[in-house]
């Protein structure tokens, strides 16, 4: 297995690899996307309950959980970059960052859109919603950090320790705000729990999880090369990119 | 080189060079108590001097204020070190990063905690908290600052290269600090009530034993990254 994954060490080959997933990827995500938001949005049922507004669940739940996928694969990739001193981890460090917290942020929109027709409020201090904004948060102080370096490499690294700090911090976080929300109010809210979904209702959503998750490996994928090019703008390698005038 | 110091000799060698140069220049120490009064102060004249009110939101002012204090004091936790050299030949030294680096944080701990717990109870005093609930805030202040100091200074130490890192610490540190703030907050409220609040101090203390034994070894690459 050490064997196989081994070249990928090497910047080259995984910036021609990224270079071949990204249409893969984006190919998956457009088709999926169209299918499932057009099952959802059109010819799925109305919820008996909510009517047609429980209809941005396709969009919200999605990139709700994707948000947190998303910080997960960044402390992963963080953490390779720490023990096996991988610089393009911290590359993929920096290019997962931002894509997480338009996700997150995409989930609070979202979420807030849904809040107030159907909680009566754009906003409560519920305990999702507020750790969904310290996630936020985490990811813009990544995001921050990385970008106030000077030297790339450094920023990537110092950024990689952070997210790796958040990992360890989040579930804490996550458990001290539900705490927090019990004690202080009593439940005003009834969380969302999962509804016994019918199968007409939950396939369209399958579809729509899978079409944003392929986007997002497609972003990350774009990004990460861009990544690449940047910190290796000096090698031969790259020049002779440019020379072929190969699209990039 | 070999090792001629014990861990326990380095560790009182950098507590004690660090409490030096502190008190040497006893401004570093006063300002951000200084700091934590006046924004105490500046509370009852933003909410008004109902004592009802100022009761019932104290542990919520005390705590922010410790934070934002803490904030401010951490900045120069590695900055001198590091401007003059000594950062680096520290990390060079034969010594585990672990040992110097608990006792630097024990060191800013005991220069911007501790006088803070000490002034705690006047405070209290000033913004009305009943008298049962005293115990509470110095019980939380005194094992919640510590952890504080050590999640600060990982901050601290990924922002001890940059020129300008002070905005860009409270950016990073703050939401890590939300947990230590929770608990606290609600322990002093529990008292107030009259109510056990062994539960919340032994979640403290669980976080304070988390932040001793992982911080350190968080913010020794932290460091490395940043002298490079």
């Amino acid at each position: 297995m050490w064997k196989w994954l081994h070249p990928y060490a090497n910047p080259e080959t995984t910036y021609q690899l990224s270079h071949r997933l990204v249409p893969w990827f984006t190919g998956l995500s457009g088709v999926l996307l169209t299918i499932g938001l057009a099952w959802a949005l059109l010819f799925t049922p109305p919820d008996y309950q909510q009517g047609d507004s429980f209809r941005i669940f396709y969009i919200h739940v999605p990139a709700a959980t994707l948000s947190m996928g998303i910080y997960l694969a960044m402390a992963i990739s963080a953490f390779c970059g720490m023990v096996w001193q991988l610089k393009l981890s911290d590359a993929a460090v920096a290019a997962i960052a931002p894509i997480g917290a338009v996700y997150t942020a995409i989930a609070l929109i979202t979420g807030a859109a849904w809040g107030k027709p159907m909680w009566g409020t754009w906003w409560v201090w519920d305990a999702r919603l507020t750790s969904e904004l310290v996630l936020l948060f985490l990811y813009l102080g990544v995001i921050a950090l990385n970008n106030a370096f000077d030297d790339r490499q450094m920023g990537g690294k110092a950024a990689g320790i952070l997210a790796m700090v958040g990992v360890i911090n989040l579930p804490i976080i996550k458990y001290s705000v539900e705490w927090w929300n019990t004690l202080h109010q009593g439940a005003t809210v009834s969380k969302l729990g999962k509804p016994a979904m019918s199968p007409e209702m939950f396939w369209p959503f399958v579809v729509c999880f899978l079409g944003f998750a392929f986007l997002a490996a497609a972003i990350g994928c774009l990004r990460f090369k861009s990544e690449i090019l940047l910190r290796n703008s000096t090698r031969p390698w790259v020049k002779q990119l440019i020379v072929n005038k190969q699209e990039l | 080189m070999q090792p001629t110091y014990s861990y326990w000799s380095v560790f009182k060698l950098v507590l004690a060079r660090d409490l030096r140069i502190a008190l040497r220049n006893k401004d570093d120490v006063i300002n951000p108590l200084l700091f934590f009064v006046i924004v105490l102060t500046l509370f009852p004249l933003g909410i008004g001097p109902e004592p009802a009110t100022l009761a019932k939101i104290a542990p919520g002012i005390i705590w922010v204020a410790a934070l934002l204090s803490t904030l401010l004091s951490l900045d120069r936790l590695f900055k001198s070190d590091y401007a003059d050299g000594a950062l680096e030949q520290l990390i060079l030294s034969p010594y585990p990063g672990f040992i110097w680096i608990l006792a630097k944080v024990c060191a800013h701990w005991v220069l911007t905690g501790l006088p803070l717990i000490l002034i705690s109870p006047l405070l209290a005093g000033m913004l009305q908290l009943p008298l049962q609930s005293l115990e509470a805030v110095v019980i939380t202040l005194l094992i919640g600052t510590p952890v504080l100091s050590f999640i600060g200074a990982i901050g601290a130490a990924l922002t001890v290269g940059l020129q300008k890192g002070g905005v860009l610490l409270s950016l990073l540190i703050l939401p890590l600090y939300i947990p230590v703030l929770i608990f606290a907050t609600s322990a002093i409220d529990a008292a107030t009530m009259s109510l056990p609040y062994s539960g919340q101090i032994a979640i403290i203390g669980a976080l304070l034993a988390g932040a001793v034994t992982l911080a350190p070894f968080a913010i020794f690459s932290a460091l490395k990254v940043s002298t490079n």
